[in-house]
């Protein structure tokens, strides 16, 4: 029996924005996060880093902090009880350092000790020589030298094809770091037994749980992974830091280790975004058309490959943007460089492109003498068209017209007339009298894909249960904030009619994997399982009861209650569990073509921006943003995602970047690394657009990442409008805009 | 060196150590860790707690210069049974993403309402300029409080 889902009859069900599980917890400073974890008798970590970025370790002696009182274990390269090396696809990151650094605070040693200062003393007091060697920190010598780790490539179309306009640029992204606000911190728990259970930040627990126990040298069932408590990620722990050194040191005195990375530590400790140097090249005729995009895109992945080839690859399918293009041709490389490890940030990739390929339709706007967001119209893509890098025809909903049209619907903020300083660039600092302010607007639209893509097996388990403390839904997914546990609640209240909910958070050997918080996937890939088992559980409950409705009185047949809710648990156990898979997707052919990705969503920022020109002072007045959604499951926590991506974009646009001395970063602390505050804030007006997508939930779709993507071109173009600067690198910077 | 405090409204003694911060004592000999410990610099203020009246950030202040002071911290803003006005406005507005921030702009926040029942929304963000969220982008808080300071005292 195959029934619709009464979505009606709940009231904190899809489509409204019920208050977080965890929020009450979180607003009294009672949640637990990964930091505030204590074990009773558990000992204090700490690690030797390098400080250089590549440097030959000439002699090191733990004896020295071994012999300190207090300190339980001292462990390097040696101690690995496994395999020495780790990381996600490849495995090509040492556990610790083996003889030669390749990175300023690459781990060497790790200490264990009855505090976290003697810890801190110990690492202090180990004995280590370093030759220092020449680092590599020019991703475009690495790639003439060839230390790279892959080379995308893709070509689609008449290499000789050409438009009657052309416009040529070189383009630039510094490096952005995370920076979410709680810091890596973790736990490892000996069990007695050989084995261990490690509590650590994380944003996928069974991807660490598959790298850490060949490194220990033990069985998977040995290892288990959980959830803790997250201040944040945004990809930052999308790849591992304190983890398998957490689980080496319980092991080895047979205690409970905790480490937690002061902000110092955690610059080094977790990967970034990777910089990028970006050529474009776009051809289009008179009407406005693309006829032609090249563009070779650098990005510095550091020393080791984490998920820079993904990262790398999907710079290159997304470097054109949700326009049309017939003749797209893209090298792409992945620089292996002695600068900071790089990795997964918010948009992956499709930040770098995005901020080229867009200062790029803006030249061509100008060219044209069009409109920006009538060019960007007139090469809007579809649904059903090919996607003008790999040629897969977008299925799925992708309304790129109707997102910008609804975005050139929205009312401009009026002209500003105030003189409260706190309205004008530079604010309270008082660095300006008005005079020379000059308003400009920008546009930055974007497509990302949603969920992995190129054929890796993406799934979710996930497992609905009925028992008398009401539905529960099992996953291993972690919440890193963005509001899954909510979402998972509302998703499994629709689909049984029945309101108790609670998201139970699993282990690695309780549940099979739920697939990494990223790549806007959870609410897809772990919702889409959520409702589908719930939709199985609901049929099978119907069909033993025989009943045609399930609410929160119980099972229904044809308008009478047959069985209350508690005779419908009585008559349990309920309980369903599903693999959940979003459609197949495919590697690419050699020229970068095929079926790789298994939906995509499309994001518009239209920015206003007052630039004191004299100073080079900027001011983000208001950023208004339309997003394709597919389908709004809960909307505050839509605009939430959505307000605070934008602001990442806009971090990247004006304020954030890692500066680097030598591979060394010189800013890394809050003083120096500088993140948009309230005062910098912008009002982000946030309107949706809802065309249902192919597989996600109620046709939902991701929507984490476009927001960050197309806010930080859509900033930047609003103060090339302002001030008519070419503005080629991000972030911009006051001299910038003062001296162009 | 033993430090007597009044905490959240009970006497407390602490032992601590001659640089150990207030945060620090807070978190780890107190047993109150809802001040978090994000960049311990002054930067972020996600260990803002209310030190004699004044808004502060524990992490930059020393433990042994609080002998007989008043903190309070956001373990003491609310009781058992009900959540601070500046709590209930936050979580109805879904300002609480990954929530590491929200205890620093609780109390900052409780502060301003303290001194001003109804603050405009510049005030607001600039009562709160000390404050740094990475996952909200501000609109949510600041939604919440304006709804707030709209409501009649």
């Amino acid at each position: 029996m195959t029934t619709a889902p009464t979505i009606e009859r709940v009231t904190s069900g899809i489509g409204t924005s019920p208050v977080r599980p965890d929020g009450v917890l979180k607003l009294r400073g009672r949640f637990a996060y990964a930091s505030d974890m204590h074990i009773d008798g558990m000992l204090w970590g700490a690690t030797l880093r390098s400080p250089f970025a590549h440097a030959k370790i000439i002699r090191l002696d733990i004896g020295p902090a071994l012999a300190m009182a207090g300190v339980h274990a001292v462990l390097t390269q040696e101690d690995v009880p496994g395999k020495l090396n780790f990381g996600q696809a490849v495995q090509d990151q040492p556990v610790l350092a083996d003889g030669e650094t390749q990175f300023w605070g690459e781990p060497i040693a790790i200490v264990a000790a009855d505090d976290l200062k003697t810890a801190q003393r110990a690492v202090a007091a180990i004995d280590i020589e370093y030759e220092e060697l020449e680092p590599l920190v020019d991703s475009e010598l690495a790639d003439t030298l060839d230390s790279v780790t892959c080379r995308p490539r893709i070509r689609r179309g008449d290499p000789d094809a050409s438009g009657e306009i052309v416009v040529e640029g070189y383009y630039e992204v510094g490096q952005q770091d995370q920076a979410p606000l709680g810091n890596e911190a973790g736990v490892a728990i000996p069990d007695g037994e050989g084995g261990v259970d490690l509590h650590a930040t994380t944003q996928w627990v069974h991807e660490d749980h598959a790298q850490i126990y060949p490194c220990l040298g033990l069985a998977p069932e040995q290892v288990r992974c959980h959830p803790v408590g997250m201040g944040g990620a945004f990809g930052a722990r999308e790849d591992m830091s304190m983890h398998i050194h957490l689980c080496m040191l319980a092991l080895a005195t047979g205690r409970p280790v905790k480490m937690m990375f002061d902000r110092a530590e955690g610059f080094v400790g977790h990967v970034h975004r990777h910089p990028a140097k970006m050529w474009f090249r776009h051809e289009a005729n008179r009407d406005g058309k693309l006829v032609k995009v090249e563009a070779k895109i650098i990005l510095d992945g550091g020393p080791y490959r984490a998920t820079s080839d993904v990262v790398t690859w999907n710079a290159a399918y997304f470097s054109v943007g949700p326009y049309v293009c017939d003749n797209v041709f893209v090298d792409a490389v992945a620089a292996r460089t002695n600068n900071p490890p790089a990795g997964a940030m918010r948009g992956f990739g499709c930040v770098q492109s995005a901020f080229a390929f867009e200062t790029q339709m803006d030249r061509l706007a100008a060219e044209l003498q069009l409109d920006p967001l009538q060019l960007r119209r007139l090469n809007a893509l579809e649904a059903g068209q090919p996607n003008s890098t790999t040629g897969q025809i977008i299925v799925g909903s992708l309304p790129t017209t109707r997102v910008l049209d609804e975005l050139a619907s929205m009312p401009l903020p009026p002209e500003a007339t105030s003189d409260d300083p706190r309205h004008f660039p530079g604010g309270t600092g008082l660095t300006t009298t008005g005079a020379d302010i000059k308003r400009g607007v920008g546009y930055g639209v974007t497509i990302k894909n949603l969920a992995f893509s190129e054929g890796f097996d993406d799934y979710a388990d996930v497992r609905v249960v009925l028992n008398d403390t009401g539905v529960e839904v099992h996953t291993a997914a972690i919440e890193v904030g963005q509001g899954l546990v909510t979402v998972l609640q509302q998703i499994a209240r629709s689909v049984l009619g029945i309101e108790q909910v609670n998201v139970v958070s699993n282990d690695t050997s309780r549940i099979g994997s739920a697939g990494s918080t990223s790549a806007s996937r959870q609410t897809q890939m772990t919702g889409g399982g959520a409702y589908h088992a719930a939709t199985a559980l609901r049929e099978e409950i119907l069909e033993r009861l025989g009943g045609d409705d399930l609410t929160n009185e119980g099972v229904w047949s044809e308008g009478s209650l047959v069985a209350t809710l508690p005779e419908v648990v009585a008559a349990g156990p309920w309980e369903h569990e599903i693999r959940f898979r979003h459609p197949e997707t495919f590697p690419p052919d050699e020229n970068g073509q095929g079926d790789m990705h298994a939906g995509f969503a499309v994001a518009a920022h239209r920015a206003v921006v007052d630039v004191d020109q004299e100073l080079g002072l900027v001011r983000v007045v208001q950023i208004d943003t339309v997003q394709d959604v597919g389908r709004v499951l809960n909307p505050d926590a839509a605009v939430g995602q959505i307000e605070g991506g934008t602001m990442q974009g806009v971090g990247l646009a004006v304020l954030e970047e890692l500066v680097l001395d030598r591979g060394r970063i010189v800013n890394s602390n809050f003083t120096d690394y500088l993140l948009p505050t309230f005062l910098d804030a912008p009002h982000i007006e946030v309107r949706f657009v809802e065309e249902p997508d192919h597989w996600g939930p109620f046709g939902a779709k991701g929507i984490g990442e476009p927001p960050t993507i197309s806010a930080t071109p859509a900033v930047v173009g609003a103060i090339r409008d302002a001030t008519g600067r070419a503005l080629t690198r991000v972030p911009v910077l006051p001299q910038d805009i003062a001296l162009g | 060196m033993i430090i007597n405090m009044t905490v959240n409204g009970e006497a407390r003694n602490a032992v601590v150590a001659g640089s150990e911060s207030l945060l620090t004592t807070l978190r780890e000999e107190l047993g109150l860790p809802g001040s978090k410990n994000a960049c311990e610099q002054g930067e972020c203020g996600s260990c803002t707690v209310i030190l004699d009246g004044a808004l502060v950030t524990s992490c930059l202040v020393m433990s042994a210069d609080c002998e007989d002071s008043e903190i309070t911290t956001v373990e003491g803003l609310s009781t058992d049974r009900e959540l601070h006005a500046v709590q209930r406005a936050l979580l109805d507005a879904g300002a609480v993403q990954c929530g590491f921030c929200t205890p620093g702009f609780v109390v900052a926040a409780a502060h301003l309402f303290e001194e001003n029942r109804h603050p405009s929304s510049e005030t607001i963000r600039e009562a709160l300029s000390g404050n740094i969220c990475r996952c909200t982008g501000y609109g949510a808080i600041l939604r919440g409080l304006e709804a707030l300071a709209q409501e009649p005292s």
